[in-house]
């Protein structure tokens, strides 16, 4: 009864503890988990760097320039994305899509130039066990001693920075679903099957490409059950997701890239 | 939402409303800046432990601007502020007393 008499009045409500709305202190409370996730893989990484003696250098030139435009698009697309909360919050819906596919617009940029890294790595034979064997991989490829002789690298780096691109693939799909609901399934369908298809049987992509289609069979339960207009708290709630892939990589670029740069 | 989280929703979009849109751009750029200087200090071979302090140094600035500005938490009420960034910061205080110690003691030790 006195919940029913408190809803009639709409400009009369419980002031909430953090001044805020309850979907986005439970974005906040799972930001913060994530935070001692990320926080623990670059403490292993770091940790691996300073016991281990030998520890590679193999970020050339070129890799630290694909780096720095892989955060450039990173940093951009945390712009696009405070736009896109303020179209949301001004009641512009054509900006907050525009702005939205923008945002993912920079992240998918940002997953294929990490995709290109991680393949020329694999090339020049910095592996993991668990990856498929290259065809044709030379015993004369520059890091093929690497994952030998100090394992903890490739260990390191590909948990780190996979965990991270994952994070911002689900980040893409999460802002697609806000974006163009269902309008975006039958996208991630097609993005699935150009990434399952297009990558060759020997590049880890070709499996991971999978989690796309697992995604789409999420997104589409999630759209089924629950089929609404995303407000402004859901874009904003989705772009606190979004600018936190983004700090992350804050410290991902300088730690792992910048400090293992080989600058001849 | 039940009516009280759509109360709550709208306040706080009222105050997204008053925030210029010139800001972001300026942290935009200042966050652009502070990763060239970054790339910049990478191609002068500094030492590895000064390197490593100033790049640390400015990766926190980052991301203190990415969670103020972009994130908003600047504009959160106190509560809010204390507990999220003060329980996590706790929590990585305590992970590098744990982990560092130990690994240069591996290192002293020697690698076998």
């Amino acid at each position: 009864m006195a919940d029913s008499a408190l809803h009639d009045i709409p400009s009369v409500y419980e002031p909430s503890l953090f001044g805020t709305y309850s979907k986005k202190i439970g974005m906040w409370l799972f930001l913060l988990s994530d935070s001692l996730t990320f926080g623990a893989l670059l403490y292993a990484y770091s940790y691996g760097r300073i016991s281990t003696e030998g520890w590679p250098t193999p970020f050339h030139s070129e890799s630290i320039i694909n780096a720095t435009i892989m955060t450039a698009f990173l940093l951009t697309s945390s712009l696009t994305m405070v736009l896109a909360v303020r179209a949301s919050v001004h009641g512009d819906a054509k900006g907050q899509r525009l702005w939205l596919v923008a945002t993912m617009l920079c992240g998918t940029g940002f997953i294929v130039l990490h995709g290109r890294e991680w393949s020329n790595l694999i090339a020049e034979g910095l592996t993991l066990p668990m990856f498929p064997k290259v065809p044709g991989h030379g015993a004369a490829s520059e890091f093929v001693n690497v994952s030998k002789t100090v394992p903890q690298f490739g260990a390191t780096f590909f948990g780190l920075t996979g965990m991270h691109m994952l994070h911002v693939t689900l980040g893409v799909i999460y802002l697609g679903v806000v974006a163009l609901r269902r309008k975006f399934i039958p996208i991630l369908l097609v993005l699935w099957l150009v990434a399952w298809l297009g990558t060759p049987v020997y590049s880890p992509f070709h499996y991971g490409a999978h989690v796309l289609l697992i995604a789409a069979i999420v997104c589409t339960i999630i759209l089924w059950l629950k089929p609404k207009l995303y407000d402004s708290s859901d874009v904003e709630v989705a772009g606190l997701y979004w600018h936190f892939v983004d700090l992350v990589w804050m410290f991902i670029f300088p730690l792992v890239y910048l400090m293992s740069a080989k600058i001849l | 939402m039940d009516t009280t989280q759509i109360a709550i929703a709208e306040q706080v979009a009222e105050q997204h409303r008053h925030h210029g849109k010139a800001l972001f751009f300026w942290v935009w750029g200042a966050l652009l800046v502070m990763t060239a200087i970054e790339v910049y200090l990478t191609y002068q071979n500094l030492q590895p432990v000064k390197m490593l302090t100033i790049l640390l140094g400015l990766s926190f600035v980052k991301a203190a601007l990415i969670i103020g500005y972009f994130m908003h938490l600047k504009y959160e009420v106190s509560r809010m502020k204390w507990l999220t960034m003060c329980s996590v910061v706790a929590c990585l205080i305590l992970m590098t007393i744990f982990f560092f110690p130990d690994a240069f003691r591996i290192l002293y030790l020697g690698v076998k």
